[in-house]
């Protein structure tokens, strides 16, 4: 390599000039240019920009109220969409219609397609009425299936016939937003603490220190029940879920104000701290305009990595009904469901929501991972 | 040395104190106690107790006394005695009940660690000497798989899996045979053929990630100037790597035991209350459903010492194995 470039520099000014655009690019830019080539970090950001889409338009994409019940149709597996009816003519998409069994022996309900029945897929339908981001109400819905009795389950249904994708697609809303607020809190506590911590350093460092090496050393999980059970059932549903979060976020912050810290005892001695030093500027200039933005690409990693931690708190609580309860709906919530054997064997498709947090963990994860590598542009 | 460690070993006694007030004032949190829940619980089957009634036997829990005053009976019962108070909800000593649990746990935890290094260690090594083989890859992808993936729900889908091709009820840790009876060494058996599946189950997330740690810290290891010098006396591969850059590389290893452990007995608290096992989760679960304080109580603070005494010692042993740490 240094071979080539020894040789190339004099006949090709092309990458002169690219040579040049890196040395004036802000750093911003250049974090942007690093982490592009992280393509699954790319690829995730993508996936979780999706995922909060989906939760904020949850009423819009699902199909049906999620909170209805249809005695009807408990249990029914995941339809499958179909372009060509039996005959092999075209149809456009559709589902069957179902058809409903009794087992003779164990009296149990099952559900199979009915293939003489061609329910078609229509878009922007109405549906069930719903408050679009609280304010407006409407019923216009993606998709649903012609005829007022006809239901579409892509995703199957629970023991009282609700609609699992649409409670899927609102669970979204509490489960990401766990996480969101879970780590804002922990963010706050982290970054105080872990400043503090860092920039005055002696006794109060030493406490802070022993304070997260406390937290750390409790394990969580026996922790986060204790917390948790402590929260009477009778509450509103909403301040138990601000609750769980900033339970969460008590015990999450002691990685953040790791960072924090860490990197404030890196940068404290640096020169551009001691020029802002030496021309006067106050203390609290000097953390506020030039030792926190300097560290800002960390900070966003670590919050990109915590939270996933979160939102694992958050359905690990709830799957054990300690955390958030019905009617409340959340991706641990609705696990619950799924909670003991013989409701899989019934109806796998019960688990469907754990395939959507790994999917959110998992692009969190490659994320921070991306946005880790990309945090110091300067470095090689 | 024996300065650094003595210095440790001081360090966690108020850790330890605060601990126990920290659990203390964590169970005694939820609104109401032990007999709120228990009339709650007599009610919802159709009992009814009056106010004398629950008086009393609020006054025999000693449950009426100030808070402090119940915390000093209760640490001085277990500094002095061993006596960990009477679980309310079993009416048993809460001693009785737990110790079998946590050993279980310890054991299953400990399992777990050995595990997660006998799975990341040697794959780690692998990946980073052929680093972008096809294998590599593979274990990349399952890493990532391993590490997305919730304990609770990998023990959900064991379990389903077994039931669903083997027919085999993976869940508890004795078959009902040997459920009650005395130890022996066709119990032992039976135990070590059930232990496997939440021994899996807690170890894959640790492993997935040390294997990353490992591959990253050997890649780094191996462009090491030292690392040609070895091959340059004429050492095979083998010796080289397993003799030099793998021992750098396990640092960090040592260095995360401490936090290992309570990730792992975390780990098996909700593990184990999916997959039914005797160990502490649903017995910690049920007994802060009910308010039976004592019991909780003892679950957390034994926990809590066991991770200490497993951080002190990680500490300790990173001392020992890499020279470069100062402990002035």
């Amino acid at each position: 390599m240094s071979e080539q470039t020894l040789s190339d520099t004099a006949v090709e000014p092309a990458v002169e000039v690219k040579e040049n655009s890196s040395y004036t690019a802000k750093p911003l830019t250049l974090m942007w240019w690093r982490f592009k080539k992280h393509k699954l970090a790319l690829w995730s950001l993508g996936v979780i920009i999706l995922l909060y889409l989906v939760a904020a338009f949850a009423g819009f994409l699902a199909p049906y109220d999620p909170f209805k019940h249809n005695r009807l149709h408990p249990f029914v597996p995941p339809q499958s969409i179909h372009l060509f009816s039996e005959d092999g003519t075209f149809q456009g998409p559709f589902v069957y219609g179902l058809k409903r069994q009794r087992d003779p022996e164990t009296a149990r309900l099952s559900f199979e397609e009915d293939t003489s029945k061609i329910n078609r897929i229509r878009f922007f339908v109405e549906g069930d009425k719903y408050k679009f981001w609280g304010l407006v109400p409407t019923k216009l819905r993606l998709f649903g299936v012609e005829g007022r009795r006809n239901r579409i389950y892509i995703l199957g249904t629970d023991k009282l016939g609700r609609d699992l994708f649409s409670r899927l697609v609102y669970g979204a809303r509490v489960t990401l937003s766990v996480g969101l607020i879970g780590v804002f809190f922990s963010f706050v506590i982290g970054i105080t603490l872990g400043s503090l911590a860092g920039l005055i350093g002696g006794t109060i460092d030493t406490v802070i220190q022993r304070m997260a090496e406390l937290v750390r050393s409790i394990p969580t999980i026996p922790l986060w029940l204790g917390l948790a059970a402590a929260l009477p059932v009778n509450w509103d549903p909403i301040l138990v879920y601000l609750l769980i979060t900033v339970i969460l976020a008590l015990i999450g912050w002691t990685n953040l104000a790791r960072v924090v810290r860490g990197h404030f005892m890196t940068i404290r001695n640096q020169d551009f701290v001691l020029a802002a030093r030496l021309s006067g500027a106050s203390k609290t200039r000097i953390v506020t305009r030039h030792m926190l933005p300097s560290m800002t690409s960390y900070v966003i990693a670590a919050i990109s990595l915590a939270i996933p931690e979160m939102i694992l708190g958050e359905t690990a609580l709830s799957f054990l009904g300690l955390g958030l309860r019905p009617p409340v709906i959340s991706w641990g919530v609705l696990l619950q469901d799924a909670q003991n054997l013989r409701s899989i064997a019934l109806a796998p498709w019960l688990l469907i929501p754990g395939v959507a947090i790994v999917v959110t963990i998992l692009a969190f994860n490659f994320l921070g991972d991306g946005l880790r590598d990309a945090a110091d542009p300067y470095q090689k | 040395m024996a300065g650094y460690i003595a210095h440790r070993l001081l360090w966690s006694i108020p850790t330890l104190i605060v601990i126990t007030i920290a659990t203390f004032v964590i169970i005694q949190l939820p609104p109401g106690d032990y007999v709120t829940a228990y009339i709650a619980e007599l009610v919802e089957t159709g009992e009814v107790i009056d106010a004398e009634t629950a008086a009393h036997i609020r006054h025999e829990f000693g449950l009426d006394r100030p808070m402090y005053e119940q915390f000093l009976t209760w640490i001085g019962g277990i500094l002095l005695h061993g006596d960990f108070g009477l679980s309310l909800d079993w009416k048993l000593p809460v001693s009785e009940l737990i110790w079998d649990r946590i050993g279980l746990t310890l054991l299953i935890s400990m399992l777990s660690l050995l595990m997660t290094w006998a799975i990341a260690i040697p794959i780690g090594v692998y990946s980073a000497t052929r680093q972008y083989s096809f294998l590599d890859h593979l274990f990349t992808v399952l890493g990532f798989l391993g590490r997305g993936i919730p304990d609770f729900l990998l023990a959900l889908v064991l379990m389903w899996m077994g039931f669903l091709y083997f027919n085999f009820h993976v869940g508890g840790l004795f078959s009902p045979a040997y459920e009650n009876a005395p130890w022996s060494f066709a119990k032992f058996g039976d135990l070590l053929s059930h232990l496997w599946v939440p021994v899996l189950v807690l170890s894959t997330g640790g492993a997935a990630g040390l294997l990353r740690i490992m591959r990253a810290n050997m890649l780094e290891e191996l462009g090491k100037p030292y690392v040609e010098t070895a091959y340059a006396q004429g050492l095979s591969e083998r010796q080289v790597v397993w003799r030099y850059p793998v021992r750098v590389a396990l640092n960090p290893f040592i260095s995360t035991v401490g936090w290992a452990l309570p990730a792992l007995i975390s780990g098996d608290v909700i593990t184990a209350v999916v997959l039914n096992l005797p160990t502490t989760g649903p017995l910690l679960l049920r007994s802060l459903q009910n308010q039976d304080m004592y019991l909780a109580g003892g679950f957390i603070l034994i926990l809590s010492v066991f991770t200490i005494i497993g951080t002190l010692l990680s500490d300790i042993l990173l001392v020992l194995t890499d020279p470069r740490i100062r402990h002035s």
